[in-house]
């Protein structure tokens, strides 16, 4: 009896390191197939974080309209200078000229002084100082108006203290600004663009690629007309079992060591703000590569040929990524985008990620994905199942 | 008719048959970019997201900080969701993504304001999400403003100061802005403008190097080339007409979904733009064309257009601006159909200037054009005498 049971745990496990042994000879012997699988994988992160490296826009260069010409207004511009978000590199004359630097692409942006500047400040009157921003980047308008803003709140500090005379009276100060208030930025100090974008991207990528690797072999295996399977692959459901059991074994395989290397070490070169729990992050990720390598395995039925992966894989990143919720709010997703962003398992891969990566969140707190994770990983395990069988027997 | 018209309108008839009877190329052409435009334009509808769920630490609970909260809730962009009891709390929640954002008003902040001891109140915002997190930033900062003037009001007006008066104190210098182009810093105007070309170009690309790969693989070429008389020119304008009209086709149609249909201000008339959307189409078919002519191989040149597609998005400089990039990738975006398109767009639609301020773009868009010219022997040497490799 414990021999007939060991002997079926023996036959089964040959078969699977059989399935597994061709799996691995498969991909190595096709260049296409390594490229998506390795290549990609280890070079495309690289490519996409030295691109938002800089993580902060410095030195936004503008320029400067001064009606006022009085030297306190030519210190708030020499403050403005100053900040590291602006840089001004002209001095014009008159707004028809700033406005011709910003046709031509030279400045980003305009600080108009009025020539009443002073003359309101000294009478008690409120001064307004008027900022134009090229709308081609939000972050142009972001950073002219913050290194404003903040010169701005400066020197009314010392002109409400010179007002007040030489009185140490800290009544009046505070009579003025009763309440104090602070901002702090949680989970991303710099407020950088990198730290945002780059998880949810990194993330992505594992699924893309698993898809555009298994899709380019499942095309290349059709179109040689016929999947040349093992003998012992017989038209039952175990033979299907070894079949997917083996492929997937070996996506598996590489791509604990793709996530280990997209999802810890890319993160670390480049110093983006990475706080996980490593071990709960070994834990989600595992039902993230069996989500989307059994979704890839699912959609591979749709690719017959091989460069047919590439045309209809490569679009759909775009809308997968902002379907995900890290750039456009979540929240201000409409239901029935929600419900179709389910269907992927990125969207559950980059929330949970950039919740634990970046926000150091716990297993419990991202228990909702990790449940969905293991929900798809199940039901494209039972579709994958499906549509292999149908190939097999065929 | 002459000879080579003929020959010309055998091999679009050709094309044409090709084009439809693959349902590839219906999926590529029509459905996807189709697909792709609905899809962001109806994300985007409301173009500012509205209502952002945050939360509340009211550890004080009087009836000045309810207000304060009742207020804040009361702004387009924040929505209160929710009360905690302490900070932790607070911060657990946002971990696991109930929240953006959270405003924190401590224990006696009331009564430290009305005995002028300045207390203190705070808010965090989670920059994780850079746009959400932006948005109530900038509801949370008003608020604050707010609280801490009306009190500041009180107390001049209190002192017999007008309003003017107390302005001019509060706030001797105030900052007004005026963002050229969109001053609802609406998102849709900025993403929507950029994402729609850029997926038609990528497809366009990967259309474009597919087509002609698959002559290789079907091994029909020879006919092809036998059909244009041996003339590689005859054979790609043949070939490649009958994509530019669908093309032209979308990119029409993506400017009246955009223009028209989204309501999106188009300051130097849709003539313009419509003929941008010719130099979009066809330049991205010639890039298509060289990459094919370049590798020789389907497989490569579509890995190539790929990545040239995808890379676009992020060099072009829609998101973060291309002057804040290392220097390298500076002059490498203008290797990148979108960067120019992109350009040309905030010059015309945008903001409504002269086209002749964007002069180097639309040359450059131009140069692409004649990109395919290089490589016009190699690919009549592709086309005789090569075969289709895996």
């Amino acid at each position: 009896m414990n021999n007939v049971f060991f002997n079926i745990i023996r036959k089964g496990a040959t078969n699977l390191f059989i399935m597994c042994n061709k799996e691995i000879r498969n991909i190595l012997k096709d260049q296409g197939v390594l490229i998506f699988l390795i290549l990609v994988p280890i070079a495309y992160p690289l490519l996409y974080a030295f691109i938002y490296t800089q993580e902060v826009v410095r030195d936004v260069p503008i320029a400067v309209v001064d009606d006022s010409m009085t030297s306190m207004s030519r210190n708030f511009i020499r403050m403005v200078d100053g900040t590291s978000e602006v840089k001004i590199q002209s001095y014009c004359t008159d707004m028809e000229e700033a406005k011709e630097l910003i046709k031509k692409g030279n400045v980003y942006g305009i600080i108009y002084m009025p020539e009443d500047f002073t003359d309101n400040l000294t009478s008690g009157k409120q001064s307004v100082v008027n900022i134009y921003s090229d709308m081609s980047g939000l972050l142009y308008y972001k950073s002219l108006l913050i290194a404003t803003t903040n010169v701005s709140l400066e020197m009314n500090k010392k002109i409400k203290i010179q007002r007040m005379g030489n009185s140490t009276d800290r009544q009046d100060e505070v009579g003025t600004t009763p309440i104090e208030y602070k901002s702090i930025s949680m989970f991303n100090p710099q407020d950088g663009f990198a730290s945002f974008l780059i998880p949810a991207v990194l993330v992505l990528i594992i699924q893309q690629t698993l898809l555009l690797g298994i899709g380019m072999s499942a095309g290349t295996a059709r179109e040689s007309k016929g999947m040349n399977y093992p003998d012992f692959i017989g038209k039952n459901s175990s033979g299907t079992l070894y079949v997917i059991l083996g492929k997937s074994l070996v996506y598996l395989l590489i791509y604990i060591l793709v996530s280990a290397y997209i999802l810890c070490a890319v993160p670390k070169m480049f110093s983006l703000v990475q706080i996980p729990d490593t071990f709960t992050l070994a834990i989600f990720i595992l039902p993230y590569l069996l989500a989307c390598i059994f979704f890839a395995m699912t959609c591979s039925m749709f690719i017959h040929h091989r460069e047919s992966c590439m045309m209809l894989y490569v679009f759909t990143s775009v809308p997968l990524l902002f379907i995900s919720g890290i750039s456009w709010p979540g929240s201000a997703i409409s239901d029935f985008w929600k419900v179709v962003s389910w269907i992927a398992p990125s969207t559950f891969g980059i929330n949970g990620f950039v919740r634990i990566n970046s926000m150091g969140a716990t297993l419990s707190d991202v228990s909702t994905e990790f449940q969905a994770l293991w929900i798809q990983a199940c039901i494209y395990f039972i579709t994958t199942f499906a549509v292999y069988r149908r190939q097999i027997n065929k | 008719m002459s000879n080579t018209t003929y020959r010309l309108l055998d091999i679009m008839k050709r094309e044409v048959l090709r084009l439809g009877t693959k349902p590839m190329y219906l999926f590529c052409m029509i459905i996807a970019p189709l697909f792709s435009y609905i899809f962001f334009a109806s994300l985007m509808e409301s173009g500012l997201p509205t209502d952002l769920p945050a939360g509340v630490v009211d550890l004080d609970n009087t009836s000045t900080t309810r207000n304060i909260i009742r207020n804040l809730d009361a702004f387009q962009q924040t929505k209160i969701v929710s009360h905690y009891s302490s900070l932790n709390e607070a911060r657990k929640a946002v971990q696991k993504g109930d929240i953006y954002a959270f405003y924190y008003i401590p224990e006696g902040t009331t009564e430290k304001a009305l005995a002028s001891r300045q207390p203190k109140i705070s808010f965090y915002t989670n920059y994780s999400y850079l746009i959400a997190g932006s948005l109530i930033y900038r509801d949370m900062k008003m608020m604050s403003e707010l609280a801490g003037g009306a009190i500041g009001r009180a107390t001049l007006y209190a002192k017999g100061a007008t309003e003017k008066q107390a302005m001019g104190f509060l706030q001797p210098i105030v900052i007004d802005t005026h963002p050229i182009g969109n001053p609802w810093l609406n998102y849709s105007v900025y993403l929507c403008n950029t994402i729609f070309p850029g997926i038609l170009m990528l497809i366009i690309f990967l259309t474009t190097t597919y087509t002609l790969g698959s002559e290789l693989k079907d091994n029909t070429s020879k006919e092809l080339m036998r059909m244009a008389d041996g003339s590689i020119l005859k054979a790609l304008a043949g070939k490649i007409f009958p994509q530019t009209m669908v093309f032209l086709v979308m990119a029409t149609f993506q400017n009246v979904l955009l223009y028209g249909f989204m309501h999106i201000p188009c300051n130097g008339g849709i003539g313009t733009m419509m003929l941008a959307g010719v130099l979009l189409v066809l330049s991205s078919q010639a890039l298509g064309i060289f990459f094919f002519g370049l590798f020789g191989a389907m497989r490569l040149a579509l890995s190539t257009s790929s990545l040239w597609g995808v890379i676009s998005f992020s060099i072009s400089g829609f998101t973060f601006p291309v002057m804040a990039m290392h220097p390298t990738l500076q002059a490498l975006s203008n290797l990148f159909p979108l960067r120019h398109y992109f350009l040309i767009y905030v010059n015309q639609a945008l903001n409504g200037y002269p086209i002749i301020y964007a002069w180097k773009s639309v040359a450059a868009l131009l140069l692409f054009m004649i990109l395919p010219c290089f490589i016009l022997k190699r690919m009549k040497h592709i086309m005789e005498n090569y075969t289709y490799l895996p």
